[in-house]
C-alpha cells in the first residue's frame, strides 16, 4: 500500500534528496490541509466526536511513514495524519472515519483516528496509550516465526504515553526479543494539559533507551531534514538487525489536545522558542532558500492538496451513514458462538 | 493408564502445536521450565522455538498475541495465575476483544487462566475470572470441568477465530483423572447434562460441577433426584439446555465459585426468570463465594467458597419448598 519507497539518508545524489524532501513536504501539506478541513467541519458540527490534529508534528510523522515500506508494520497514533498518508493510507479512510460513512474502515463502529488496515500492516489504534507497541511486537514476532526477514515495525507515541506501564512492558519485551521495532516519541511538551515536568523526571526521554538496552536517537522534530535522516536511519538500523530503536523528537503541539481544547495552558515561551516553530513554515523557507520551489510552486502544491481534500469530503458527504437495522450487532468472528439477547417475541397480544 | 486434567491440557497443547504451525505458546516460565504448573512440560524441547518464555509483562504478553494473531498466528498465552490477567485486562478487553468488530480482522488468541482456589494460596493466586471476561463483547469464555473437556475444549479454543478465555481450575489439575483422552466431544456452546434427575436442577461449571455431583449422590439417599447441568462454556451460555432442564424439574439452583455480585449464576437466574418464569415451581436460588477476597487459611478458605455441605443445604432448602 506504499506508493514508492524512499531511502532518505546520506545520499550523495542531491536531486534525489531534493525529490525526497519535496515529496515529504507535499505529504505534510496534504495532512495539514486535511486536518484543517476536519477542524472546520468540527466547528460546523459536521463531525460527531472528537477531532485530533497533527499540527506541528507533520515532519516527524511523515518521516515515519516514508521510512517504512510495503510489508512493514505501522502503528500511528492520534497526530499522525502525515505518517498515515506517507505509509499509503488512502485519504478516503480518514474522511470516511471522521464523517462516519458506512463505507469507512470501521463502518461507523469507531471514528476519527481509530482506523487502520491491519492486513496491510496499518494497525488500528486503541485509545489506551502504549498499548499498540506490544501489538507491533507481536506482528514482528510472527514474521520472524514465519521466516520472513526484513520487516520493520514502527509505533508512534507522545511524551505522555511514555509514562504508561504498557510502554515500558512493550519496550522491554522488544529489547529482550531483539525485535526490529522503532518507537517514535513526539515529545510535544504537553500530554493534554500536563507539561513534561509533571510527566517524567529524567533529563530527556532519550535517557530511557539505555535502560532498555536499545539505541536512542534524539532530534529536532521541527526540522524535516533531521526527521528524514534520523527516523530513516533508525528504521534502517532496525532493518539491518540492530534491534529496537527509540527516536525522541522535541517539538511543540501547535493545537489543543483535540479541537475542543483551546490550549490556553501552553507556555508562551515555548511558542516563541525553536521547538515552537511550525515545521511546515520551516520547510517552505528551506524550499525557497534552496531554490527547490518558488512561491507559485508552493501555492500550486497547496491548491492540489485543497482539491484532493475537497473532492474526498464532497464524495464522502454523499455516502450512506451506518444503518442500525442493517448492523449485525455481533462482535465475534465465529457466528455460531454469537448469543442473541433480543427479548422473546411477546406475541400478537403483546403480553 | 489414566490422564489428569493437567496432563490433558498439556496434551491438547502438544497436539495443537503438532497439528498447526501457526500455534505457539508464550508465557512466564513456560519454556525449558515447563510452566509453574508444568502444563507445558517438555513442549519447548518437542517444539523448538515455539514455546517461549516471556518477561513478567502480562500487558505486553497479551498485546504480542494480538499482533501475532493479526499476522495469522494462533498464539496460546499462559497467564501464570488467572489473578495476574488483570494486568493484561486492557489488552484483552479493549484490544483483543474489539479487533474483529473494529477491523473485520479475526483475533484467534487463546488465553489460559489457571483459576480457582487451593487452600493456602490467598487472595492473589485463587481468583476465578470468568464473570468479568464474560461481561465483555468479543470474548468466548470456557470453563471445563472434566479431563475430557479440558482436552477437547482447549483444542477447540485454539481453532476458534476469536479470543478465548480458557479458565482451567487448579483444584482439578492433579486429582481429576480420566481413563483416556476423548475421541469426540460436545462443541463449545453446548452445556452437558452431567447427571439426570427430576426434582431439581443444579446449574454449575468448572470445579463446582464435582461438588454438585457429590451433593446429588448424597441427596439420592434421601430420595431426591438432582439433575446437574455443566455449562462448559459460560459465554456463550447454553440457555436452551438450562431451560429444558428447569422445565423437567421446576427447581433451579445455580452454583459458582466466583464472588456473589453479578456473574454467571446471576446470569443463569436472570435468563430463567425472564424466559422461563412459568417453568419454576419455587423461586430460583444461587450460591456463590463470599463477598470478600479469597482467604489464605484453610479454615477460612474452605468456608469462603461453596462446599458440598453448603450446596447440599441450599439444595435441601429449595427441595422442601
Amino acid at each position: 500500500m506504499v506508493e514508492t519507497v524512499l531511502q532518505p539518508g546520506p545520499v550523495g545524489d542531491v536531486s534525489s534528496w531534493r525529490d525526497a524532501y519535496c515529496k515529504a513536504f507535499r505529504l505534510m501539506l496534504l495532512a495539514r490541509v486535511l486536518d484543517d478541513k476536519f477542524a472546520s467541519l468540527y466547528r460546523a458540527a459536521k463531525i460527531h466526536g472528537g477531532v485530533f490534529l497533527g499540527r506541528g508534528q507533520e515532519a516527524l510523522s511523515v518521516a515515519a511513514g516514508l521510512a517504512l515500506r510495503e510489508g512493514d508494520i505501522f502503528a500511528p497514533l492520534i497526530r499522525d495524519q502525515a505518517g498515515r498518508l506517507a505509509f499509503g493510507e488512502p485519504i478516503l479512510d480518514a474522511v470516511r472515519s471522521y464523517l462516519g460513512s458506512a463505507l469507512g474502515p470501521t463502518h461507523g463502529r469507531d471514528g476519527n483516528i481509530h482506523r487502520g488496515r491491519p492486513r496491510e500492516g496499518l494497525l488500528a489504534m486503541i485509545s489506551h496509550l502504549g498499548a499498540m507497541i506490544s501489538v507491533v511486537n507481536g506482528a514482528l514476532f510472527a514474521r520472524r516465526m514465519k521466516g520472513i526477514a526484513g520487516t520493520v515495525g514502527a509505533a508512534c507515541i507522545g511524551d505522555g504515553g511514555t509514562s504508561t506501564g504498557a510502554f515500558h512492558e512493550a519496550l522491554n519485551q522488544a529489547a529482550v526479543e531483539k525485535l526490529p521495532l522503532v518507537v517514535i516519541v513526539a515529545d510535544n511538551q504537553y500530554a493534554y494539559s500536563t507539561p513534561t515536568a509533571r510527566q517524567f523526571a529524567c533529563g530527556s526521554l532519550i535517557d530511557r533507551a539505555a535502560g532498555y538496552g536499545i539505541q536512542g536517537h534524539a532530534l529536532d522534530g521541527t526540522d524535516l531534514s533531521a526527521c528524514l535522516k534520523v527516523v530513516g536511519g533508525a528504521v534502517a538500523r532496525a532493518r539491518a538487525g540492530h534491534g529496537p530503536q527509540m527516536v525522541v523528537a522535541r517539538l511543540l503541539r501547535l493545537c489543543g489536545h483535540g479541537e475542543h481544547d483551546d490550549a490556553g495552558y501552553v507556555d508562551a515561551k515555548l511558542k516563541n522558542s525553536l521547538i515552537g516553530r511550525d515545521c511546515l513554515k520551516v520547510c517552505e523557507e528551506y524550499l525557497l532558500q534552496q531554490g527547490w520551489a518558488d512561491a507559485a510552486t508552493l501555492a500550486g502544491w497547496r491548491g492540489e492538496a485543497v482539491q484532493k481534500t475537497e473532492e474526498a469530503v464532497a464524495q464522502v458527504q454523499r455516502e450512506p451513514t451506518p444503518d442500525p437495522f442493517a448492523e449485525n450487532w455481533s462482535a465475534l468472528a465465529s457466528k455460531h458462538l454469537v448469543e442473541v439477547y433480543e427479548p422473546p417475541d411477546p406475541g400478537p397480544a403483546g403480553i | 493408564m489414566s490422564v489428569t486434567y493437567l496432563e490433558a491440557i498439556r496434551a491438547a497443547q502438544a497436539r495443537a502445536l503438532a497439528d498447526d504451525p501457526r500455534v505457539f505458546i508464550y508465557g512466564q516460565d513456560v519454556g525449558a521450565f515447563g510452566g509453574a504448573f508444568k502444563a507445558t512440560k517438555n513442549l519447548a524441547n518437542e517444539f523448538p522455538g515455539r514455546v517461549i518464555d516471556s518477561p513478567i509483562s502480562e500487558d505486553a504478553m497479551a498485546g504480542l498475541a494480538v499482533g501475532a494473531a493479526i499476522e495469522g498466528m494462533r498464539p496460546i498465552i499462559e497467564m501464570q495465575f488467572a489473578d495476574f490477567s488483570t494486568v493484561a485486562f486492557n489488552q484483552i478487553i479493549n484490544q483483543a476483544a474489539t479487533l474483529f468488530w473494529r477491523t473485520n480482522v479475526p483475533c484467534p488468541v487463546t488465553i489460559r487462566l489457571p483459576c480457582g482456589g487451593t487452600s493456602g494460596s490467598g487472595p492473589f493466586h485463587s481468583q476465578t475470572m470468568e464473570a468479568i471476561y464474560a461481561h465483555y463483547p468479543g470474548l468466548v469464555v470456557l470453563t471445563p470441568a472434566t479431563v475430557e473437556d479440558a482436552y477437547s475444549m482447549l483444542l477447540e479454543a485454539v481453532a476458534i477465530d476469536d479470543p478465548v478465555i480458557f479458565c482451567e481450575h487448579k483444584l482439578l489439575y492433579y486429582h481429576l483423572k480420566a481413563d483416556a483422552l476423548p475421541k469426540e466431544a460436545l462443541p463449545v456452546g453446548k452445556a452437558r447434562i452431567a447427571r439426570e434427575g427430576r426434582d431439581m436442577t443444579i446449574v454449575t461449571y468448572s470445579a463446582m460441577v464435582h461438588g454438585a455431583l457429590a451433593v446429588a449422590d448424597e441427596l439420592k439417599a434421601e430420595g431426591w433426584e438432582i439433575e446437574v447441568v455443566d455449562l462448559r462454556s459460560v459465554k456463550p451460555l447454553d440457555t436452551d439446555t438450562v431451560m429444558a432442564s428447569v422445565a423437567r424439574t421446576g427447581r433451579l439452583l445455580a452454583v459458582g465459585e466466583s464472588f456473589p455480585w453479578g456473574g454467571v449464576t446471576a446470569e443463569v437466574l436472570a435468563r430463567v426468570a425472564s424466559e422461563g418464569f412459568g417453568l419454576l415451581d419455587v423461586p430460583p436460588q444461587r450460591l456463590n463465594a463470599k463477598d470478600t477476597p479469597v482467604p489464605y487459611h484453610p479454615n477460612l478458605w474452605a468456608a469462603h467458597r461453596p462446599t458440598d455441605r453448603s450446596i447440599a443445604a441450599a439444595a435441601r432448602k429449595l427441595l422442601r419448598q
